[in-house]
């Protein structure tokens, strides 16, 4: 372990300084605004902690679609700021601050006396990396060694967008999320809405495609193709579809659904439940990743989008 | 003191921030950046976990790193189910407040709620 560099010391201090300001900062906007420049910089630890993975994800999905969400919420909640009355007296506050300081002492004192050497399960996921001929370790984690965790995700995200769903009012059942979206044909927005999907749909994919060697996968490449086309949603240029429409539900359970099959498959003909032959495993993978990378985009794009508001003729 | 440290003190600082926050903001919204706040510290301890776990190649172990992978998905589906809720009740009551009496500024309050 070296010494912290001057760059560490400071990334930390930023970081910190941010989750300080989002905290104590009156307005509700500028705490979303704090909270973005937050995951960030947050990503930019992650390097540092050499998970470019989780970087990519944090950046992604931790910065920039959950910025959009929180922005889009606190611009139309403005006018809601509540009144002074609900703020809770000093006596709540005193305690809530000796109980926070209390816990992040104790998790400090923790990150403080770490066992060494680390327990570490790197050399096992090393060692088995054969059976999956894929490459990266974290892939091989998330899609092999660990698939029920993310398998499971996948039908996490699915109650997500029912539990969305069903907070629809009667009269736009079935309908559109959001509002439909109308922009000035010559603006930044639209242009920049023309020019960045081809390019984003090609670099989503690349990430997808190269997260079987490096760092990357369908989480990220997901992450990237929602944000392309929320920003066609946005400018005006693509409407959301109706929430009804089959083909979408079906881009939904694609994901889980063949996760399912591919599991039930390995417990009828395998060892187990979610093994691969290993022989077929880099295959089932990435066959597994891409249904998995349109379902991530789409739920993630709907997500963001929230519960229809318009019936489907609008 | 290794850079690793200087990251995991600001991780067990973010969680404890974003608890207090959780506790003391009265608006919905903050408090769901607040939650965030803590359950990205929460992530940070896994990474500084792994990036001491770190042998055979690997600057990070993979496990706790898929772990983490996994759980910032979960949180933003969470983050975006209650924000879907809180725009629903903003959208019922034309208020966000969490306190039981009854909410400022609506003409007619919807029990329940």
């Amino acid at each position: 372990m070296s010494i912290a560099t001057i760059f560490e010391i400071v990334l930390a201090a930023v970081v910190l300084g941010l989750g300080i300001w989002t905290i104590v900062v009156r307005e509700t906007y500028s705490a979303t605004v704090g909270y973005v420049a937050y995951g960030l910089l947050v990503a930019l630890i992650w390097v540092r902690l050499d998970a470019i993975d989780v970087a990519l994800t944090e950046a992604a999905i931790g910065g920039g679609l959950g910025g959009v969400l929180l922005l889009g919420a606190a611009a139309r909640l403005r006018d809601s700021e509540p009144t002074v009355a609900d703020a809770p007296g000093k006596a709540v506050r005193v305690c809530a601050a000796i109980l926070s300081a209390l816990t992040a002492a104790a998790l400090a004192g923790a990150v403080l006396v770490l066992p060494d050497p680390a327990p570490t399960l790197a050399p096992a996921a090393a060692s088995n990396a054969w059976a999956t001929s894929l490459a990266n370790p974290v892939t091989n984690v998330l899609m092999a060694f660990r698939a029920m965790d993310t398998m499971l995700e996948k039908v996490v995200l699915l109650l997500a967008i029912i539990g969305v769903w069903s907070l629809t009012p009667d009269s736009a059942w079935g309908g559109r999320p959001g509002p439909r979206h109308q922009a000035d044909p010559h603006s930044v927005l639209v242009f920049l809405a023309r020019l960045l999907p081809p390019i984003g749909i090609v670099v989503g994919i690349y990430i997808f495609w190269t997260g079987a060697n490096h760092p990357g996968g369908a989480f990220q490449g997901g992450a990237i193709l929602a944000a392309m086309w929320l920003l066609a949603i946005m400018a005006g240029l693509a409407d959301t579809p109706p929430v009804r429409s089959r083909w979408l539900r079906l881009v939904l359970i694609a994901g889980p659904g063949l996760f399912l099959v591919v599991g039930l498959a390995g417990l009828l003909f395998g060892a187990a439940f979610l093994s691969y032959p290993p022989a077929q495993a880099k295959p089932l993978i990435l066959g597994i990743e891409v249904a998995m990378i349109l379902t991530i985009a789409a739920t993630l794009g709907l997500l963001l989008a929230g519960a229809p508001e318009r019936s489907a003729r609008q | 003191m290794s850079g690793v440290t200087v990251f995991g003190l600001c991780a067990a600082a973010a969680v404890g921030l974003g608890l207090y926050g959780l506790i003391t903001n009265p608006q919905p919204l903050r408090k769901i950046i607040a939650f965030n706040l803590l359950g990205s510290g929460v992530f940070l301890l896994f990474g500084i976990v792994g990036r001491r776990g770190a042998a055979a190649g690997v600057g990070n172990d993979p496990v706790p790193q898929a772990l983490v992978i996994t759980g910032v998905v979960v949180a933003f589906s969470a983050t975006a189910l209650a924000i879907a809720l809180l725009l629903r009740l903003f959208q019922a009551t034309g208020s966000t407040t969490l306190s039981n009496g009854a909410p400022p500024g609506a003409g007619s309050t919807p029990s329940g709620g």
